[in-house]
């Protein structure tokens, strides 16, 4: 087949690319550039496309043999991701911006580009597997659990799955740095990234804060009554417990929790621990990467955080919304994350949580 | 499948009988600056060299500095004129607005660091100077003026400039010009022009990389950039390249350039290209041009994906600017000739050399509808 492989600059992105150019396809690696203004260095785990991050992709190609090019994308990531980013924390939601990116950009722009120009499909680092089924190809965890991306991937329709490739889904991370090394590839040891990629200072709450401002408003607990007062409604987190600033204790002494956030009152509920917990979610816009889930009720698992567990549920279809009923509750879940359900380690799609109770 | 290279205005191949002075030169010991007969030796083959670059340019031996490269000759002559006139109490510095970045960025660095106001002669859309704006501006403000650089030929089109016409409206004040691209190309003679600096580059012309020249009038004297040894008149220290120099030299002497030839390819090619691509449009056409450069605006094309596509094709061409991350970003040449962003990233140049034919030209008229169309599918903004 010929494939662009997606190279951030990172070690996995080059032994994707190396591992494919090995399986006998034509690779073309393309760095995305999707800052308007790259920063020259990279800062230990933080920022990414960095020129240096740049010039790392391009020598990681060279070395490999492959051609190499720079597409610039940072409108579309702008648009597609950072503001999208934006406007879901101005609503009150806590959004994956990494999600967003494969669904608007790599596996769209990207891939849709790639099709366009004559290629079959877009390769990158990604730790996920694919397998060929009866059903179509189908998305699988990776064997590496602690590296598992499968949840980012989970808004991959079936039609962008089957233009997808992962070659590292069989391979550990430790497996891939020596295979790395072995290849000659300098990014060998290079830091993992971390954190939100265009958030370079990693402090997500003062760069929400400088865009979206940092209006105060009220603290209240679920009676409605003011107990204190909070400096930007969207830099708090559902079940965050620390840094409230409250002075007023609750009449046991236990700790309180940000329960709910609403931007229109721009109000941040508190409550009890044992309010955080949600035993059934609901999601928007379900995305399936398989077979499309019907309102019959199917034992699965639901995981709703990219490295989060995977809780046993019954999972169904009410009307538009994909439904997760929970075995055992779970504490702490915010609107907008993702709610991806699994068939033991298959993708069966995933929606972005609407309602929690 | 071989591999067609039509991107000659980036870098040229080297002439044989370069590479032959050249590594000849390299087995040779000694320092041009010593005063035994080692040094000597290298001195005499090096100003063999020098006097033939004055007699293939049209100066005095005297006028030719050399530099590592065409970048280094235009900070050079571009700061150093701007010193000299500002100690004179002249603070601008005048540069068209389709200059090399070697000239726009030392330009702005002058601005940013040193006290200078840049004013910009604006083209047309055929891309050739505006003298009316230059006369006006010297008409009015001619004696707060340090220096004014206008390429002899721009990189991008390859449209020539009026220097002479540049001259004799700027009287008494320097003129520089970056004639990198007309070397060898079209004619050139430094007295002739009556600039007070002119740049050349080797590797354009069939030389070595990393060797160039400042053409600076005799008993011009500017501040330097490089201080040490007090070489190339104090302008420019550091031992002399003699291998590149020779080369350079032997490159300049060459008479592998057919400008008829290079023409008549170009012609040919456009002619192919306007059947192929009925609506391309060749940028600067109406304009006296250099034999070998060819702009085309493809609509509904951006030139990464053309570029990427042509590679894919083995064919070697360009998309003009680069940013120093790679992204592609719309030509300033192309943007002054008053194209908008998107017909500006929708644009190629192939530039051919004394090594193109027509199979080339043929070749890649002949895969172009192609790329075109995935070019034009491939494009979603």
């Amino acid at each position: 087949m010929k494939l662009i492989a997606a190279m951030s600059g990172g070690v996995d992105s080059a032994v994707a690319a190396a591992r494919a150019v090995e399986a006998g396809h034509e690779v073309i690696g393309v760095h995305l550039a999707l800052s308007a203004n790259p920063q020259k260095y990279r800062s230990g785990a933080r920022g990414c496309c960095t020129i240096e991050d740049s010039h790392d992709a391009r020598r990681a190609a060279d070395v490999i043999g492959i051609p190499f090019y720079i597409w610039d994308m940072a409108e579309e990531f702008h648009d597609g991701v950072v503001e999208d980013f934006l406007s879901e924390y101005a609503a009150g939601r806590t959004p994956n911006p990494c999600l967003r990116c494969n669904e608007k950009i790599k596996f769209a722009a990207v891939l849709d580009r790639a099709r366009a120009m004559g290629f079959d499909g877009v390769v990158t680092g990604h730790y996920a597997r694919t397998e060929i089924t009866d059903a179509g190809k189908t998305l699988h965890r990776a064997v590496d659990h602690s590296k598992d991306q499968s949840y980012v991937l989970s808004v991959l329709t079936v039609e962008q799955i089957s233009g997808a490739i992962f070659p590292l889904g069989d391979t550990t991370k430790v497996d891939i740095r020596k295979e790395a090394e072995a290849r000659g590839l300098a990014v060998a040891q290079k830091p993992d990234s971390h954190d939100i990629c265009f958030v370079p200072s990693g402090d997500n709450a003062g760069w929400l804060r400088d865009r979206l401002g940092s209006e105060t408003g009220p603290i209240v607990d679920q009676d409605g009554v003011k107990i204190g007062e909070h400096k930007g409604a969207y830099t708090y987190t559902i079940g965050q417990r620390k840094g409230l600033g409250l002075t007023v204790p609750t009449a046991d002494g236990s700790p309180r929790f940000v329960l709910k956030i609403e931007p229109v009152s721009n109000t941040v509920v508190v409550g009890a621990r044992e309010d955080l917990a949600v035993s059934t979610m609901r999601g928007e816009r379900p995305v399936w990467c398989g077979p499309a889930v019907t309102n019959q009720k199917l034992r699965g698992f639901v995981q709703v955080r990219a490295h989060g567990a995977a809780l046993a549920c019954t999972y169904f279809l009410d009307g538009s919304l994909l439904v997760a009923e929970l075995d055992e509750p779970l504490l702490g879940l915010a609107t907008g994350q993702a709610m991806v359900i699994y068939d033991g380690d298959r993708v069966v799609g995933s929606a972005t949580i609407c309602e929690t109770e | 499948m071989s591999s067609i290279y039509l991107d000659h205005a980036a870098t040229t191949p080297m002439v044989e009988d370069a590479l032959i002075a050249m590594t000849a030169q390299l087995a040779r010991l000694g320092n041009p600056s010593s005063l035994h007969t080692h040094g000597r030796a290298t001195r005499k083959t090096l100003e063999d060299a020098r006097e033939v670059i004055a007699i293939e340019v049209g100066c005095l031996p005297s006028e030719v500095i050399f530099t590592a490269s065409g970048t280094e000759a235009n900070n050079t002559a571009l700061k150093g004129l701007y010193w000299q006139g500002r100690d004179n109490g002249r603070h601008v510095v005048v540069i068209s607005a389709i200059e090399h970045h070697a000239i726009i960025d030392p330009a702005h660095w002058l601005q940013e660091h040193e006290g200078a106001e840049i004013i910009t002669i604006p083209v047309n859309a055929d891309g050739v100077i505006n003298l009316d704006f230059l006369s006006h501006l010297i008409a009015t403000r001619g004696n707060e003026i340090a220096v004014i650089s206008v390429m002899h030929s721009n990189n991008e089109t390859g449209v020539l400039q009026p220097i002479r016409k540049v001259v004799e409206i700027a009287g008494e004040i320097p003129v520089h010009t970056d004639a990198v691209q007309s070397f060898k190309k079209t004619p050139l003679s430094f007295s002739q022009l009556g600039v007070y600096a002119m740049t050349l580059s080797a590797h354009k012309i069939g030389g070595p990389l990393g060797i160039g020249a400042l053409i600076l009038r005799r008993a011009v004297e500017i501040p330097a950039l490089l201080h040490g040894g007090g070489q190339e008149r104090e302008i420019r220290s550091g031992t002399l390249n003699a291998p590149a120099i020779v080369a350079f030299a032997a490159a300049a002497k060459s008479k592998h350039y057919d400008v008829a030839h290079v023409a008549s390819l170009r012609d040919s090619f456009i002619a192919g290209l306007s059947a192929a691509i009925p609506d391309a449009t060749i940028n600067g056409i109406s304009s006296d041009r250099l034999p070998g450069i060819v702009n085309v605006t493809f609509p509904g094309t951006q030139s990464d994906t053309l570029l990427l596509l042509m590679d894919g094709q083995r064919v070697s061409c360009s998309t003009g600017s680069a940013c120093s991350a790679g992204v592609h970003e719309a030509s300033h040449v192309l943007l002054a000739m008053g194209h908008n962003e998107v017909s500006a990233q929708s644009s190629l140049r192939f530039s051919f050399g004394a090594t193109s034919t027509y199979a080339d030209c043929d070749f890649v008229v002949s895969v172009l509808p192609d790329v075109i169309t995935r070019g034009r599918a491939a494009n979603f903004s």
